[in-house]
């Protein structure tokens, strides 16, 4: 840590003083999206990071993606974020989960390669104009009449601007701990933030403290692999980001390996359960149900006899693998002989302990769903500070508050996504909405209209919006255009073109496992039988035009599924009537007649921005809904 | 700006047994359309003048469900500023009750508390300084609504939908620990276990609604008290009439052994039978209790069985009794009547003035015929129940049979070899309309139980 000396309250010194519009605090997932944006829609942004080694560093996990967590990703992408390109250009494995099931949730996941991931993003940054790349601490931040005026840095320097967004990830007076060592360090070793706790607390900020894990890394050169099953990824590579080509993409990929840990493993874990920080009380914050370490695995599930581990590489340029599955904060020896009991790893050499991490970050209901703090003016906040968890989660609300802050230095409408419209919608709602008692994951099942909100449509979601914003550019808005006209044209013709029961047809049906037909119909209907679809029955379908894959992709899903479709959209329009009458940013629940008690303290405390975010808010009935709908109309 | 259409009773309903059904809504017309026809079945009330009346009959399908008069208003001149129709019954609650199934079983919504008077305040139908007042109906009625729809429900028929939701909730849970971590988990042959659940819980669900359609859903029921000298058979007359339907019958929580309330169910008619402990206790020494504190009991009640001995005659303990039931509602049981008969049937009837039905209960005869007198009563508007009573009744049928709505999809979707993950979205229509009886939101039930029971995650 550096330090000046002891007068550090001493007014008046020299300093420097700089003059930015925006400032990002923290180089992460979160801060990278969220200074390209400002940046690549004209802002003047500054972007701090503790060490600019460490810019879009995966502490964790060497993936992007997986299910839920790569909608985020397309949804990211479709908007004009970075995440999805930088992981085409880096990975060195990819797949698509969930194929067998429906579109809804069929979800890209990628191995990258963390060196190259980092450098590139680098890069990216660094050939961005209007954005600088500043390594120091910032340790204040500074407002005036509830406004954001700048920041200043633990070296005193003061940057004047009108917003700030902060992306201090894990870094919030972080503390890493296995068995009875702890280090105040961010992830990895790095320096951790510790002054700028104090200044948002003075602000009035609510702050809480969580927890996550990571398992150890192991030398690969000490790992057996004969005894692992092998993964391999896709044969067919599909590209993140919608400008990647897939042709440009495809090349050979690492395989990811699965083991397993056995009874020895359990028992080892068992014996020592007393000496881990989590169990013996020496950790406080809250840790995620999703992400267990393998003690609380062995705990809370005791009848399983054995749990997956993945083995996975960090990239190309180590030989450092990731034990997926086995994240711990047990002591080091403990450590050392629970990862060799399974098999395969009998003569793992340990590269970096596992270690369980505390940090400090807000109750995100302080925040509009514009990322903006309710309480200050150009204050913005995204990622992991905001509560939640993973790469994606973080990048996704970086890019948001990134494109807010903008528009609100513009003059220009802010932007919120609503859960209809997008995983992002759904993340961003339910972080600014509900009470949330440990670190955020996306998961599908967050998305009660996730049959609309695919990966593979998020461009025709999305990209308008990107495009009004200024991230997405005119050639690849006139191509969703395109793509949409074309789609829909095509499901007209299929819903037109009449197929009859004539010998050809019989057939086909027959070679393909169908029933035969007994009278004519239209082809749509046959795309509708689960054994066939809109490609095989291109062959019975003469008139077909000539069209991309993504476009017969999406005419195959409406067609397919379209009773369900329909269904949602219905159950969309009801949401939407209560999503789009907002509540006055003035108005005194105090002053609404008959609201129950519980629900006047919540409304008044958490100040939601429309009807639809005060229905989620528990403790707030349908009948405060209708309460408050006719105050609304009296008022 | 509302586009369903609701409907309710919308009279407090009283012994008269005459009461409004109102409709209200853009499809008003079209639903009164559906279930009305006029003597000579011609008109359309579609068609017919603003404001104005018509005599005809409700249908329900070619069954004539009663005899009324239909109001025809249109919009905006109307209370709620839309088309309305009100439906004049004659027939009494039941008729109330069946008319108004009716009606939505054609696609009108059962109204929200409250919900008229909000519709008609937002139409500009009153004025700005009753906002508060609409308010003020809308919280009240909803607190008493959601009180009584969690309180009325009968405690065996909460843990049979709680043991269905949880049923249901532990199959999303374990499709979407799947689908979030397909690595982890398969759902090989999972389709067959699913199919199997899926027909069981619809199974519950049918047991369910044919219950509720009894109206034996709801734990509220005519207070009533069984009357008669010591000996008389109350006692094995009360345990027949519980043994009919084992199933049914609640010892209310909390209460202690002497104040314990029964619930039968005659005809279709939910009766609570009040201090029974008097009477079911078989030993000597509570019969002996004797008249006395039934009597005081009898005070309260709305139904009166009066139970006598045909075997032996009629005491001064019998005088008393009659002249207690001159003027209250109440059936004469004449018991034993397998047994030598001393007293006549004609005689008792003279003597009370009241219907007296020979039953049996050794024989456990004659049961038939007091079920079909009670639930005579109700038609003549004798007998009354609160109309929150069957409103909440009426919402549990609906969410029961969206439930099975639900689940009835999921079966198509099995059946059309649908993902997996095309079966929560009707596993959780299900889950949550079951949840509206409980007066239960969803939130992170699902998550809950994914974290719970999967070991999911990195």
């Amino acid at each position: 840590m550096i330090c000046f000396g002891k007068d550090r309250k001493e007014e008046n010194v020299n300093r420097l003083e700089r003059e930015y519009q925006v400032v990002v605090v923290g180089a992460g997932h979160a801060g990278c999206e969220a200074g390209l944006a400002c940046a690549r829609l004209g802002l003047e942004t500054v972007l701090f990071t503790v060490s600019v080694d460490s810019i879009a560093l995966m502490p964790c996990n060497p993936n992007i993606g997986g299910s839920s967590k790569g909608h985020l990703v397309r949804d990211l992408d479709a908007l004009g974020g970075e995440m999805g390109k930088n992981i085409d250009a880096t990975f060195i494995q990819s797949k698509m989960l969930n194929r067998s099931k429906g579109p809804a949730v069929h979800s890209l996941r990628a191995q990258a390669d963390k060196q190259a991931y980092t450098d590139r993003m680098r890069k990216t940054l660094e050939e961005t104009d209007k954005l600088t790349v500043k390594q120091g601490e910032v340790a204040r931040i500074l407002t005036e009449d509830g406004r954001v005026t700048g920041v200043e840095t633990y070296s005193r320097a003061v940057y004047h601007c009108q917003a700030v967004i902060l992306c201090t990830g894990t870094y919030l007076k972080a503390r890493c701990i296995y068995g009875d060592v702890s280090t105040n360090t961010g992830p990895n070793g790095l320096q951790s933030a510790d002054h700028l706790t104090d200044s948002l607390r003075e602000l009035g900020l609510e702050i809480l403290r969580f927890k996550t894990g990571t398992p150890a890394r192991i030398d690969g050169r000490t790992i057996d692999y004969d005894k692992m099953e092998i993964q391999t990824g896709d044969e067919q590579i599909r590209p993140f980001s919608f400008s990647t080509k897939a042709e440009d993409i495809q090349k050979s990929q690492v395989p990811c390996w699965l083991t397993y840990t056995n009874e020895k493993t359990h028992e080892i874990i068992r014996q020592n359960l007393d000496r881990s920080p989590l169990y013996a009380g020496v950790i406080e914050g809250t840790g995620p149900r999703y992400c267990p370490s393998i003690e609380d695995k062995v705990v809370r599930f005791a009848d399983k006899d054995r749990h997956q581990v993945f083995i996975e590489p960090e990239g190309l340029y180590t030989t450092e693998m990731y034990v997926g599955g086995m994240s711990s904060s047990l002591p080091e020896d403990v450590q050392f002989d629970m990862y060799r009991t399974v098999p395969g790893l009998e003569h793992a050499e340990i590269v970096r302990n596992a270690y369980a991490i505390e940090y400090d970050c807000i109750d995100p209901r302080q925040l509009n769903p514009t990322l903006e703090f309710k309480k200050i003016r150009g204050l913005f906040s995204a990622g992991q500070f905001n509560g939640s968890s993973g790469y994606e989660e973080a990048a996704a609300q970086g890019l948001i508050a990134g494109i807010n802050a903008s528009m609100e230095i513009l003059g220009r409408e802010m932007i919120t996504l609503d859960r209809s419209q997008s995983y992002i919608g759904v993340l961003i709602d339910d972080l600014v909405t509900k009470e949330n008692k440990e670190p955020y994951r996306m998961m599908t099942s967050r998305a009660e209209y996730r049959l609309l909100l695919r990966q593979d449509n998020a461009d025709l979601r999305l990209r308008e919006i990107g495009h009004r914003v200024g991230l997405v550019s005119d050639e690849d808005h006139e191509y969703v255009l395109w793509k949409k006209a074309k789609i829909e044209e095509e499901i007209k013709r299929i819903g037109k073109t009449n197929v009859g029961g004539n010998e050809k047809v019989q057939r086909f049906l027959k070679e393909h496992g169908s029933a035969p037909l007994r009278s004519g119909t239209v082809l749509g209907d046959l795309i509708r039988r689960p054994e066939l679809d809109y490609e095989m029955l291109a062959e019975l379908d003469e008139g077909r035009p000539e069209l991309p894959e993504d476009v017969r992709e999406q005419v195959n899903i409406h067609i397919k599924y379209e009773g369900y479709i329909e269904r949602q959209k219905k159950q969309v329009q009801q949401f939407m009537k209560l999503e789009k009458r907002s509540l006055p940013e003035d108005i005194d629940y105090e002053k609404v007649p008959n609201l129950r008690n519980e629900a006047r303290q919540k409304l008044s405390r958490f100040r939601p921005v429309s009807l639809g975010q005060a229905s989620r808010i528990s403790g707030v009935s349908p009948s405060d809904i209708s309460v408050l709908m006719v105050y609304l109309m009296a008022q | 700006m509302f586009d369903d259409t609701i409907a309710a009773i919308s009279t407090a309903v009283s012994a008269s047994g005459i009461g409004i059904i109102r409709i209200s809504g853009s499809q008003a017309m079209e639903i009164a359309d559906k279930v009305y026809r006029s003597r000579r079945r011609d008109k359309k009330l579609a068609d017919v003048p603003s404001h104005t009346i018509h005599y005809g009959h409700i249908y329900d399908g070619e069954e004539i469900v009663d005899e009324v008069l239909v109001m025809v208003m249109r919009a905006p001149r109307t209370f709620t500023g839309e088309d309305t129709i009100e439906i004049d019954c004659h027939g009494g609650i039941y008729a109330m009750k069946k008319v108004l199934d009716t009606v939505l079983e054609q696609g009108a919504r059962i109204a929200e508390p409250g919900e008229f008077t909000k519709r008609a305040f937002f139409n500009g139908r009153l004025d700005l300084s009753q906002a508060e007042a609409v308010m003020d109906v809308i919280q009240s009625k909803n607190r008493f609504a959601l009180k009584n729809s969690i309180q009325q429900l009968k405690g065996s028929v909460k843990d049979k939908i709680e043991k269905i939701r949880k049923a249901l909730l532990g199959e999303m849970a374990r499709i979407e620990s799947a689908l979030d971590d397909p690595e982890h988990m398969s759902l090989d042959g999972y389709k067959d276990h699913l199919r199997e659940v899926v027909a069981e819980q619809r199974r519950q669900i049918r047991q369910l609604l044919s219950t509720v359609e009894g109206g034996k859903v709801i734990q509220e029921g005519v207070r009533t008290v069984i009357l008669g000298k010591p000996n008389a058979g109350k006692s094995s007359l009360l345990n027949v009439l519980v043994g009919e339907d084992r199933a049914i019958v609640t010892e209310v929580a909390g209460t202690t052994r002497d104040v314990l309330e029964e619930y039968i169910h005659l005809g279709g008619a939910a009766l609570k039978i009040v201090d029974t402990a008097g009477i079911r206790e078989t030993s000597d020494l509570v019969e002996s209790i004797g008249v006395e504190k039934a009597m005081e009991q009898a005070g309260q009640a709305d139904l009166i069985l009066y139970v006598v001995d045909a075997s032996i005659p009629l005491d001064e303990n019998d005088q008393r009794i009659i002249e207690l039931i001159q003027d209250r509602e109440a059936v004469v049981l004449l018991n034993k009547s397998d047994l030598p008969p001393v007293v006549e049937k004609e005689r008792l009837e003279a003597l009370t003035g009241k219907t007296v039905i020979p039953v049996s209960a050794r024989e456990r005869s004659g049961l038939e015929s007091l079920g079909s007198y009670v639930e005579s009563m109700f038609y003549k508007g004798k007998l009354d129940l609160p109309e929150d009573v069957y409103i909440t009744s009426l919402r549990h049928k609906k969410m029961l049979e969206e439930a099975q709505e639900g689940l009835r999809q999921v079966e198509d979707s099995i059946a059309a070899d649908m993902p997996e993950d095309f079966y929560t979205i009707d596993l959780m229509y299900a889950y949550e309309s079951l949840g509206y009886i409980l007066g239960e939101s969803v939130d992170e039930d699902v998550i809950n139980e994914v974290f719970a029971n999967f070991c999911v995650g990195k």
